[in-house]
């Protein structure tokens, strides 16, 4: 993991081992000492890694009734809801991040949610799967079956990933929702950024996952 | 016919409404509870109990606010029963409020008939029972009573306060009238408003007590009756909004009681009769029926909002304090949505807030059950707050 150190310094090596490389990429975008919410949080490791590390104001909104009670009792503030309806709930500018972590994929109105994150936050921080990767390409036009990988297992008829998109969908609805992308970073499968300035086609074919900053426009 | 039984003069009761075995604070008339309804309410006797040691920085008390018919006896054994306390699933040592790290202090509520100042407690200017010459109390009266008690005890901040249905009321009402005097706060199975249909039930349960001819315009105890079939009949009607129709249906269904057939009869047929009239005849031994009216009273006037110009997140603007908001799938008293509408209004305020729903069947009176996960919220909460006050593992 010698290039997580790379992509995060500010974050402890016993952290760093533990952690998906996507999470240490978010947690090095948000800035020390500010106000953070992290949507579909899970058992809270990223809301930890940055209330830590970062000495973040974290909160969460976590579906399962397990991930909140883990959260709970890592002592965070964690609510039981649902992304897709609960948002609408929190006033404006009430956060300086919102975070969705590799979830875009699983919500049913993912256009509706970012906007809400850019509404609640100043900024927004979106990870997810690139439904681009040359191999996912490959098992459709080679194969002609829906695509599986590691990171992406599910069967078509069990998956709870219902809106997959490319790198490059993903940067046209910013287009369309009026935001401006402050950093963008595509990983490989190996977890290792691709090269800085290369064009979004290369991103697009190679990349595995992204993680985009965005801002009001 | 319910198997009561009337004009037993029930003597427990009657001395726990008056001279408790629970310590009790007197405060002098010129301390009095100046209450909602504008009358002060003096002297003021509060009954109350403790649980484990408070620590020498006073930092870790954990207050446990009572429901509708519960009392101070949270994990000793009830004086009048001879039961065991009503949530020592919940707190004692080694449990999830664990008396070995934590002092528990739980009071009767003003308006109640444990030995706090009630309807059934002795009028000085009188000396009759009140009865309902006691003014209206309030949710807030209630908080303020106890907010005296913590002071008499010398404690500055409460480490937590907790409680479920009405306690889970005076919780909100603590956080909203002493924010910095709570650090953490955790209401369960709670609203920020009593809804049309709980004032509705409870309209029902007074109007059985007044119907009842026992009950003598509030005098009863004067006359050496009291209005027991009205009581049962009233907290027969109530037990039903504590439980879920799944929860009825899994442990009665149409089940028969202690016969093969149909009696033609209006006797207790099915077994949910005979489980109705067994609560209704229990209760009446250990509650007095106008304490019943004065608290049921109390939840029916609650409304936090009200008090904020409408606004619920105006109640917790700028608040410190933790919050753990819990509630239960199959409760339709106090439903999920009304913890929903605490916590957007402690998010709007941009307060610290966790909230659980815990799925369940067991309705409204889930929080007074063995369920894992209430526990495993509760003693993740404040172990998660004791380590932010800086409270050690062993009390000191």
């Amino acid at each position: 993991m010698s290039e997580a150190v790379a992509i995060a310094p500010g974050v402890a090596p016993s952290v760093r081992r533990a952690a998906r490389v996507d999470l240490l990429l978010i947690a090095q975008m948000v800035e020390v000492n500010t106000r953070v919410l992290d949507v579909g949080c899970g058992d809270g490791t990223l809301l930890r890694l940055l209330s830590e590390e970062r000495n973040v104001d974290a909160r969460g909104i976590e579906l399962s009734q397990r991930g909140v009670n883990d959260c709970v009792a890592k002592g965070l503030s964690v609510i039981q809801g649902d992304a897709d309806i609960d948002l609408a709930d929190y006033p404006d500018d009430t956060f300086d991040y919102v975070i969705l972590s590799q979830t875009l994929q699983a919500t049913r109105r993912p256009r509706w949610i970012i906007e809400e994150m850019l509404r609640i936050g100043r900024r927004a921080i979106v990870s997810f799967p690139n439904f681009g990767h040359w191999r996912i390409r490959a098992q459709i036009a080679f194969k002609g079956r829906m695509p599986t990988t590691e990171n992406l297992p599910h069967s078509w008829y069990d998956t709870p990933n219902i809106h997959f998109c490319t790198i490059r969908d993903f940067v046209a609805l910013t287009r369309r929702i009026d935001a401006r992308i402050e950093r963008s970073v595509a990983l490989n499968r190996f977890g290792r950024p691709i090269r800085v300035g290369a064009p979004w086609w290369v991103w697009n074919l190679f990349g595995d996952q992204a993680v985009f900053l965005l801002r009001r426009k | 016919m319910l198997h009561s039984r009337p004009n037993i003069i029930h003597t427990a009761r009657m001395r726990e409404a008056d001279a408790p075995q629970s310590p009790v604070v007197r405060f002098a008339p010129d301390r009095p509870l100046i209450t909602d309804a504008g009358v002060p309410l003096s002297p003021l006797s509060i009954a109350y109990q403790t649980y484990g040691r408070l620590n020498a920085a006073k930092s870790n008390a954990v207050l446990v606010c009572h429901a509708l018919t519960g009392d101070q006896h949270v994990a000793s054994q009830n004086p009048v029963t001879g039961k065991p306390g009503w949530w020592e699933t919940m707190v004692g040592a080694g449990k999830p409020i664990d008396t070995d790290r934590y002092f528990v202090i739980c009071s009767n509520v003003v308006g109640g008939c444990m030995g706090t100042t009630g309807p059934a407690s002795i009028n000085p200017a009188t000396g009759r029972a009140y009865g309902l010459d006691l003014p209206v109390v309030t949710v807030r009266d209630m908080v303020r009573a106890q907010a005296m008690l913590i002071d008499h005890l010398g404690i500055d901040r409460l480490f937590c306060v907790t409680g479920g249905s009405m306690g889970g009321m005076q919780v909100l009402q603590w956080a909203a009238s002493f924010p910095e005097r709570v650090f953490a706060a955790m209401p369960i199975a709670a609203a920020a408003k009593h809804s049309s249909q709980n004032i509705a039930f409870h309209e029902v349960g007074r109007q059985a007590i007044m119907a009842d001819p026992d009950w003598r315009d509030g005098r009863y105890l004067d006359e050496g009756v009291q209005p027991l079939k009205g009581l049962a009949v009233a907290r027969m009607a109530a037990h039903i909004t504590y439980m879920s129709d799944g929860a009825l249906q899994a442990k009665f269904g149409r089940k028969l009681q202690d016969r093969a057939a149909p009696t033609f009869s209006f006797d207790a047929d099915f077994q949910i009769e005979s489980y109705l009239r067994h609560q209704g005849s229990s209760f009446v031994e250990r509650f007095d029926a106008n304490s019943y009216l004065y608290v049921t009273r109390s939840m029916d006037y609650f409304d936090l909002a009200a008090d904020y110009g409408g606004s619920l997140a105006a109640a917790f603007k700028g608040t410190r304090t933790r919050f753990c908001v819990v509630s239960f799938t199959s409760d339709w008293l106090f439903p999920t949505s009304d913890s929903r509408a605490i916590v957007h209004a402690l998010n709007a305020g941009g307060a610290s807030v966790s909230f659980v729903e815990i799925e369940t069947d067991k309705g409204h009176d889930a929080f007074l059950l063995d369920l894992p996960e209430l526990f495993a919220t509760t003693r993740g909460f404040l172990e998660a707050a004791a380590r932010a006050r800086g409270i050690a593992a062993e009390a000191a």
